[in-house]
């Protein structure tokens, strides 16, 4: 006998089950963004020095990461990795790998355009009062470039936390994957329920991501009108 | 074992399919995304009452969440409550969906950069608010959101890689088909990287020459 469909959600662990699989996903994101953004700053800050070798390799990382779609840069570790370099991850610690350089890629580039973009006269005040580069990167231009990239970092965050949808190609047990698995263990008792459980699956990354891209939103508005006086 | 080259060369009529079909989605996809996004950000810039609310509500969901869930969505939730579409046209309608909102933000986001020195001057020589909006704000604006159209094209195209899931022969689909029937990866995904570098990299040129071409139109260069 049909039952109607939102009861599915209510059903035995259902619930709790996704709950479970959305924590996968907030966990690989999470790790990835905070690997990624640390190694994204070394990198961004690596950009900016004068040394070409060294910034055409990293901006061919950059532009790979960028061009090669997600989907496609996630299979090429999970068929690669094993099998050419005998290295072998558990499908979401291979996921975390592939995001967390992904996004170390894309934080390069804000970074580096956050310090490019400060004005030169700071750079040069620094250099005549005699600091070192360390200090100049410390004291004058990473404190000033920070107000420029919060707001990027944050969309960046938001991309990753969407991106995640992605695990499910890659056998992860995300918050998908399990939502499928809930489908199709109830389609006959619940017609309706594949409508019910997308739906849920739809919110929660709606909640997770709205404040986040709200939260970007009104930090680049006053970061704005602060610039315009 | 036959030679990676010959692995390859057998595929390409193959890769050929794909790589026309991921071009021709993404090119609909594209069209249709400027469309409702200008749209969406002529009905925000003019705050047409009701419709408005009704784009800020769109973008917002539309902005939030995957991609890959909005085709689930529609590819597979719709059909219970009666409304069904083929793939294809699933997958274009979920490109579009997904780009409208991010063409309307760039539309909106270049609206909002003209000047307000521009927007006032105009108002001081007694321009109507279709005025101001015509000769002012819109030739500007316009030329200050290319930067951020060009960023959508390569995203959206790189996003028709998602329509894999509902099983649309473009690109990326046709390499995993072809993994999961012969099991030679690196020859496939070789391919499918080039397929996409053959795409993008020349998009991206074109695209900065086309953004620094039209930055002399805009004011104060």
């Amino acid at each position: 006998m049909a039952h109607s469909g939102i009861s599915v959600l209510l059903e035995g662990t259902n619930f709790t089950r996704l709950l479970g699989g959305l924590w996968v996903t907030v966990k690989i994101a999470a790790i990835a963004l905070i690997v990624g953004i640390v190694l994204g700053i070394i990198l961004g800050v690596l950009r900016t020095f004068k040394n070409r070798p060294l910034r055409l390799i990293l901006r061919l990382y950059l532009e790979f990461f960028r061009i090669v779609p997600t989907v496609v840069l996630l299979f090429l570790f999970y068929y690669i990795l094993p099998r050419q370099m005998n290295f072998n991850l558990p499908a979401d610690q291979l996921a975390t790998l592939v995001f967390a350089l992904w996004v170390a890629a894309e934080m390069s580039d804000i970074v580096r355009g956050a310090l490019i973009s400060v004005p030169k006269h700071q750079r040069e005040s620094g250099m005549a009062i005699g600091l070192n580069r360390y200090q100049l990167y410390r004291y004058v231009l990473i404190p000033q470039a920070i107000s420029l990239e919060i707001p990027a970092t944050i969309n960046l965050a938001t991309r990753v936390i969407k991106t995640t949808s992605l695990l499910m190609l890659i056998s992860v047990m995300d918050v998908i994957n399990i939502g499928q698995q809930i489908i199709e263990a109830n389609n006959h008792s619940h017609p309706t329920g594949v409508f019910w459980v997308y739906g849920l699956i739809f919110l929660f990354y709606f909640l997770i991501d709205y404040p986040l891209s709200w939260w970007a939103k009104r930090l680049e508005k006053k970061r704005l009108e602060r610039a315009n006086g | 074992m036959s030679s990676s080259w010959n692995i390859i060369q057998q595929s390409l009529p193959m890769f050929e399919k794909g790589f026309v079909l991921t071009l021709w989605l993404s090119f609909v996809g594209i069209i249709g995304s400027i469309i409702v996004g200008l749209i969406c950000s002529l009905v925000q810039y003019f705050k047409v009452p009701v419709l408005h609310q009704i784009a800020s509500i769109y973008i917002e969901i539309s902005r939030n969440t995957p991609l890959l869930i909005q085709l689930f969505f529609l590819y597979y939730a719709f059909p219970v409550i009666g409304i069904k579409f083929g793939a294809q046209l699933c997958g274009i309608i979920g490109l579009i969906f997904l780009g409208g909102s991010y063409m309307a933000e760039g539309f909106t986001g270049g609206f909002n950069g003209v000047t307000k020195s521009q927007v006032e001057s105009g108002k001081a020589i007694g321009l109507s608010r279709w005025q101001l909006a015509k000769y002012v704000v819109f030739p500007q604006g316009f030329s200050l959101s290319v930067p951020a159209m060009a960023a959508n094209v390569i995203f959206l195209i790189k996003e028709t890689s998602i329509f894999t899931v509902i099983a649309i022969p473009e690109l990326t689909n046709t390499a995993l088909d072809l993994i999961g029937m012969y099991y030679r990866s690196n020859e496939y995904l070789f391919v499918l990287v080039v397929g996409y570098a053959i795409i993008l990299i020349p998009l991206s040129i074109i695209l900065t020459l086309l953004e620094k071409r039209v930055r002399y139109g805009s004011f104060g260069n």
